[in-house]
């Protein structure tokens, strides 16, 4: 048995270091301006990225990411828990939920841009906003219907007021739920950076993107295609981080009740 | 709501039944009805100026003459046919590879890694590469909508796969059957809910990379009409394409989430919600 998980484990290495050399073996025998170097890409990415550019076209990205994704998770639950609490509520709310999270994004990037005013951090916040903003709702909406209602009712014969019920019970009680919404919607949220700053921007990853293919010059696009792919795995990790300690009381009573 | 109310709910349930079923296709009506009243208001009384916001009546006329060419209906059929092909392609592609890896422990820790940081890669970011190789063509639109549609596919495939009841594989293995019969009699039934709920997923976002190519590479398509019409300033017919192609994105959603209810007729998840 142990064996074999020292197998699996030098697999789980191995395979990625073998993929890594073979594309650096791949680009070598090419020897195409298209398909540089792997190691070249890794050169530029870090004389591109770490960090003369960071401040220029990172941080920008970032900021849209962060507020895009800040205001879906705000308006995403303070919609999603009335909604959830009352069935009238839903009946008239679903059918433009469905109609707008069944919307292919790319659809609305030149109406944003329309309707905005704006090729820059206004359109591209709203943008990511919008967007993110599926998830986290109907995630709230199945976690706050997923309550229990003896527990509601217990709190209402109880006397606790609407707001104490929303705080100490409703929320708690759909938080796991929402944080899944929210997992699924970090992701979405670099994916609107990428597609908002590719169609028209002045900053950002996404820009650079553009640029750099615009003007053939393939390894700095390479280096951009790399930071992106990095950006999104590292938000994905740092999520999961913080979800495991935010919602660390949430796996504990799971444990406990499974033991 | 009174407390006493909570001590006989299932009477009131039952003779409210009736009732509800007029009443929810009116509000659901009602519901559409005054939002799109709203948008008319909104633009016509220059809330919202009518060059930002077409009003709703003009967008509809804009749609209608639209679908009175062949022209649209041609793009309209090129993003279909790019969906299609991706979706399938990605079907072909990540349900064999998921049963794989979702069947072998090995298999799965091997190619952990290069999935978890495959995986979240934003298939736009791609895009600047498909100009580099296959040129801005229905390959790229199909290569793009493919990529995307596969991940949510494998993953999904990998954990119905692992899902599958350890016993009823030894009990088919202490029957006798092959490995071959316990894959098509037990591994693949069992994880189908989890297939057809990845296929849901998959779907829109065949969808969105399919725009997506036409809009940024120009490949034929519904996109390739928008981007040309937000280039010469046709606001309405901006709005009416995305109309559009929120009507396609919403068909598409409601014929997944269909054949997902279908599929799953059999299953617990569904039997308890339809009782």
């Amino acid at each position: 048995m142990t064996r074999r998980r020292a197998l699996k484990i030098s697999l789980e290495i191995a395979v990625p270091v073998a993929i890594l050399v073979a594309w650096q073996l791949w680009t070598v025998h090419l020897d195409s301006s298209k398909f540089p170097r792997l190691s070249t890409i890794l050169v530029e990415f870090r004389d591109m990225w770490l960090f003369s550019q960071f401040n220029e076209h990172v941080v920008p990205s970032l900021e849209r990411i962060g507020i895009g994704f800040a205001l879906a998770v705000v308006v995403g639950v303070a919609l999603g828990i009335p909604i959830g609490l009352s069935r009238w509520a839903r009946l008239w709310s679903m059918p433009h939920i469905e109609f707008w999270r069944a919307m292919p994004p790319p659809a609305l990037l030149p109406i944003s841009i329309v309707l905005l005013h704006s090729i820059g951090n206004k359109q591209k916040v709203a943008f990511i906003g919008f967007f993110c903003l599926f998830p986290i709702l109907l995630n709230t909406i199945d976690g706050v219907r997923a309550i229990d209602p003896t527990l509601i009712e217990t709190a209402r014969s109880y006397n606790v007021p609407r707001h104490e019920r929303i705080r100490r019970l409703v929320l708690p009680a759909a938080a796991p739920q929402i944080a899944a919404g929210m997992r699924t919607s970090v992701s979405l949220a670099v994916i609107m950076m990428v597609l908002s700053e590719f169609f028209s921007s002045t900053s950002g990853v996404g820009y650079v993107l553009l640029i750099s293919k615009n003007t053939f010059q393939f390894t700095p696009m390479w280096a951009a295609i790399l930071l992106i792919g990095v950006l999104g795995y590292l938000l994905n990790v740092l999520f999961l981080i913080a979800e495991r300690r935010l919602l660390a009381w949430h796996r504990g009573w799971r444990a406990a009740t499974a033991a | 709501m009174a407390v006493g109310e909570v001590a006989t709910p299932r009477l009131v349930v039952a003779g409210e039944r009736r009732q509800i079923r007029l009443v929810e296709p009116l509000v659901f009506v009602l519901s559409i009805a005054s939002a799109l009243a709203f948008w008319e208001v909104v633009s016509r009384t220059g809330l919202i100026s009518a060059t930002d916001l077409p009003a709703m009546s003009t967008t509809f006329n804009e749609l209608w003459s639209l679908m009175q060419t062949g022209h649209f209906w041609w793009s309209f059929a090129d993003t279909v046919r790019g969906w299609a092909l991706g979706l399938t392609i990605a079907a072909l592609l990540a349900v064999p590879t998921g049963i794989l890896l979702g069947s072998s422990e090995l298999a799965a820790s091997a190619f952990r890694i290069p999935i978890e940081f495959l995986r979240p890669i934003p298939s736009a970011a791609l895009i600047p590469l498909l100009f580099l190789t296959l040129g801005t063509n229905l390959k790229s639109e199909v290569f793009l909508a493919t990529f995307g549609a596969f991940w949510p596919l494998l993953v999904q495939t990998m954990y119905g796969v692992r899902d599958v009841d350890p016993v009823a594989i030894e009990t088919a293995r202490s029957f006798g059957l092959g490995p071959f019969e316990r894959l098509y009699r037990i591994t693949l039934p069992s994880s189908v809910p989890y297939i057809v709920t990845g296929l849901r997923i998959s779907s829109g976002v065949a969808l969105i990379l399919a725009f997506t190519a036409e809009l940024f590479m120009g490949t034929k398509g519904l996109g390739q009409l928008t981007n040309a019409a937000y280039s010469f300033g046709l606001e309405t017919e901006v709005y009416a394409l995305a109309l559009a192609t929120g009507f396609l994105g919403l068909a598409i959603h409601l014929l997944f989430t269909a054949l997902e209810r279908r599929a799953l007729r059999w299953h617990p998840s569904q039997r308890l919600e339809a009782a």
